[in-house]
């Protein structure tokens, strides 16, 4: 490895401690920790709602909360999920910290920035958490009008607005991205050399930039309308209530590809890796993150077949759709490919990652049925929806983001960890995910519609053993909570690449220097040269 | 049903075997693809786990040949899929002719239904067996949304608007009614029964509520009471169109454009006049915005709708 001159290297994180040192920082590793310790906040949080949720629902009557604590409980969970975790999850932390390792750069295109970026996340989010300390917001994260700005008693507009702030943070990662991809790759870094998680970073910016701002707008109108009356959305001031889904809808169905397609990049890296062999069809799977991120501004339409939108534009949505599962479908092929001929081994983060791919192969292939237009009518806003993204979002995005959590751990911290208890953590995830889930689908088919605080006995079995499931997958969670945290204080020290993994941020040291590299480096072939020469293949 | 366990909601509307054979359908190709893909993926986990005995030799990271293969295969498979759902889907469409319409108003947080008879009631609608039925929806504050799990119907009832869902009940029973769309604090209490029956105690049930005004009776009292009748019946249709005949045609309006007279127009007409006003008329008619609620607007609806002959309906 790296030759070692002198006594202990610099790195980022011996770059000055205490407060100022973080908090005013521009370095791109320490932003990524920022990130990192805030949306772990958020996500145990938003956890701990779902799991608040999963105990109530373990009995058919509405005992444990009353109606509007349940009300307020799930619109929070979702709330906090998706826009303070998943949609920052991976790009931010992950993202902001190997972006420019990966690309033989000292650092993002705009250090400043970066760092205004996760102000700003803070800002809002705390503004939106201050709505739920004042009395919470009970619309469900999708702001439905005319109940969000005419009928709601709760504190919408904070949440609104704090979202929207939020949304800023999310444009100026973006537009950092966008940029740093395209100006700062190391010399001979041609576009079909870069790591897929690289395309995937680039494909998430661009919705980012092109999708947030039409989120902005919808919720800015949602608190022109609740607090000045301007008639937009409710019919009782001449507005139209579907008019805000297309807006909401144009936002949030390409914000399920910023939620899953970082999570696609994270496996792509994992999976080579483990199976000592290159990425399986490298090209289809960069440019289906491409058609991916376009496709999916032509899909929102697909969560309003039965809204009163014409039945003509349902075909058209739903046609679209089967378009856009293709690309994704492609992908599931080539991971799985990428096996064959291997010598893998199986740490915990290829068992994660190989968890990403059940995982995300079975939600996917329940979005054929949500897209099909006659059986969508009936399993539309069941719990056969509700299991759908969370197979996607939580048994996708969440697995491929503790996948990589993992796999980069050694390089962002310097330090190993136990490998037995991330094994152990990996397969408790995997198998109370399933448990919680699985049964959900069931649960959808039979009729359960969603946010329902109270049900007919006769679903009982199937959310008997869901909520079952939470305390499982909630257990999954907490685990690398304790051994990761014990690992950055006490764990042994990591090598530069510990995993002999291919991609330039495995050449410089763990963790690295905080300008990146001692000197840039030169690029002269493809990612994904697996097997290295000293594996002796 | 097996142990108590519920697996499948009933089947109990015409609709029913229909997009259950496609979701079954759905269902053996998921589990295909799944299986083989798990089996490829385990498979190849054990036969090439680091130091095996499996033959390496001939690996290769790329193959045009099979990448065009899966692309265009996984292609066909979702056009098909497509193909099915969407022609199903269309169904809805196209109530037939001789159909029963039901108005239905969904409001925080209760059902409430009116027969063509003008039986009204509440969290519970009656159906005969048999027959289809159209039940318009029409909602008097939040989105609700119509769902019978064991009809496979859905249809939100949109504030502002009518929208229509249609079914012919297969099986007498009870069969649970949800609100599917959130709603608010007793969303989930937005609950009740669709009761379907046989036609002759679907008739005798009828007669039990009582005969009291039809539902276009109702609304022609209401069209008397507001003072509607002052300009647009036929003897002082100056001022005003005559509205015989009007429903399910076109009219002409003033800037020239023509519509079609359908409960969209006839609503707009009631609520905003001003917008759409016929050719030949001074647009003098006040807005009825707040006068009259959702509930008196399908009474009005269905009263004007009774002007016209039924085969003129669109």
């Amino acid at each position: 490895m790296s030759e070692r001159i002198g006594a202990v290297p610099a790195t980022y994180m011996g770059e000055g401690s205490g407060p100022r040192a973080w908090l005013l920082t521009t370095d791109h590793k320490r932003v990524a920790w920022l990130y990192l310790v805030a949306l772990t906040v958020f996500f145990f949080l938003g956890g701990a709602m779902a799991v608040l949720i999963r105990v109530e629902l373990a009995t058919p009557a509405g005992d444990l909360v009353s109606d509007d604590a349940y009300d307020r409980l799930f619109s929070i969970h979702g709330i906090i999920m998706v826009w303070f975790f998943l949609v920052p999850s991976i790009p931010a932390t992950l993202g902001n910290f190997l972006l420019p390792l990966m690309i033989g750069a000292r650092d993002l295109a705009f250090p400043r920035l970066n760092l205004a970026s996760w102000y700003v996340f803070i800002f809002g989010s705390g503004f939106t958490l201050y709505s739920v300390i004042a009395g919470g917001v009970d619309t469900g994260w999708t702001f439905y009008t005319p109940f969000s700005t005419m009928f709601s008693n709760s504190y919408v507009s904070a949440a609104a607005f704090g979202v929207f702030i939020v949304g800023f943070s999310t444009i100026m990662t973006g537009i950092n991205f966008i940029v740093t991809v395209h100006k700062l790759r190391a010399p001979g870094l041609t576009w079909f050399r870069l790591p897929i998680f690289v395309w995937t970073m680039y494909a998430t910016a661009l919705v980012m930039v092109l999708a947030t701002p039409v989120l902005a707008a919808s919720l800015i109108l949602i608190v022109l309308e609740r607090v000045f009356g301007i008639g937009v959305f409710d019919p009782g001031l001449g507005g139209d209530p579907l008019l805000f889904q297309h807006l909401f809808w144009f936002y949030s169905h390409p914000a399920v590809y910023i939620m899953i397609l970082p999570g696609m990049g994270v496996v792509s890296e994992i999976l080579p890796c483990f199976s000592r062999r290159p990425l399986f069809g490298y090209t289809a799977v960069a440019l289906s993150s491409m058609a991916i991120a376009i496709f999916g501004f032509l899909v929102w339409g697909h969560h309003m077949f039965v809204s009163g939108q014409s039945a003509y534009a349902g075909l058209v949505f739903s046609f679209l759709s089967y378009c856009v599962a293709i690309p994704s479908a492609i992908k599931v092929f080539n991971w799985s490919l990428t096996l064959r001929k291997g010598e893998i081994t199986f740490e915990t983060s290829m068992l994660y990652a190989l968890g990403f791919l059940g995982l995300f192969t079975f939600g996917g292939l329940a979005g054929l049925f949500l897209a099909a237009l006659a059986v969508d009518v009936h399993v539309h806003d069941t719990y056969f929806v509700v299991a759908h993204f969370h197979y996607i979002m939580v048994g996708g995005m969440v697995t491929a983001f503790m996948a990589g959590i993992h796999f980069w751990w050694p390089k962002i911290t310097g330090r190993m960890y136990s490998e037995t208890w991330g094994r152990i953590a990996a397969i408790v995830t995997f198998l109370g995910f399933n448990l919680t889930f699985f049964p959900q689908y069931v649960l959808g088919f039979l009729g359960m519609p969603r946010r329902y605080h109270a049900y007919p006995p006769e679903f009982a079995f199937w959310h008997i053993l869901s909520s079952a499931g939470a305390v499982v997958l909630a257990l999954g969670y907490l685990m690398p909570l304790f051994y990761l945290g014990w690992s950055l204080f006490r764990g042994p020290r990591a090598p530069d690449n510990p995993w002999r993994a291919t991609g330039l941020e495995w050449k410089t040291t763990s963790p690295p220097p905080p300008h990146n590299f001692d000197e840039t480096p030169v690029v002269d072939g493809p990612p994904y040269r697996y097997p290295l020469a000293e594996d002796g293949a | 049903m097996s142990f108590g366990i519920p697996f499948a909601p009933e089947q109990a509307s015409s609709l029913a075997p229909g997009v259950d054979h496609l979701f079954y359908a759905l269902l053996a190709f998921t589990f295909a693809l799944g299986i083989f893909l798990s089996a490829l993926v385990i498979g190849y986990s054990v036969k090439y786990r680091a130091g095996s005995p499996a033959d390496r030799s001939g690996e290769r990271s790329r193959s045009a040949p099979l990448e065009i293969a899966w692309t265009t295969a996984t292609l066909v498979v979702a056009f098909a899929i497509f193909a099915w759902g969407a022609v199903l889907f269309m169904g809805r469409e196209h109530p037939p002719a001789d159909a029963i319409e039901i108005a239905g108003l969904g409001k925080q947080w209760m059902w409430q239904f009116r027969h063509p008879g003008g039986q009204r009631e509440i969290d519970e609608l009656h159906v005969p067996v048999g027959r289809a039925v159209v039940v318009s929806l029409a909602s008097q504050d939040v989105i609700h949304s119509f769902f019978v799990p064991a009809f496979r119907v859905k249809q939100d009832a949109v504030p502002g608007r009518t929208t229509h869902v249609w079914f012919t009940a297969t099986e007498p029973g009870r069969f649970h009614l949800f609100c599917a769309e959130y709603c608010g604090t007793e969303h989930s209490g937005m609950v009740g029964w669709v009761v379907a029956m046989q036609p002759e105690d679907y008739a005798a049930w009828l007669e039990r509520q009582g005969s009291g005004d039809t539902l276009a009776q109702q609304g022609e009292k209401l069209f008397r009471a507001l003072g509607c009748s002052g300009c647009h019946e036929n003897s002082t249709a100056v001022r005003a169109p005559d509205l015989h005949g009007v429903y399910g045609r076109p009219v002409a309006l003033a800037n020239s454009q023509t519509v079609m007279a359908d409960e969209r127009y006839l609503r707009d007409s009631i609520l905003q006049p001003a917008r759409e006003v016929a050719a030949g008329y001074e647009p003098v008619m006040p807005s009825f915005d707040g006068l009259v609620d959702e509930g008196e607007l399908q009474m009005l609806l269905s009263y004007l709708k009774s002007l016209s002959p039924k085969e003129a309906s669109p």
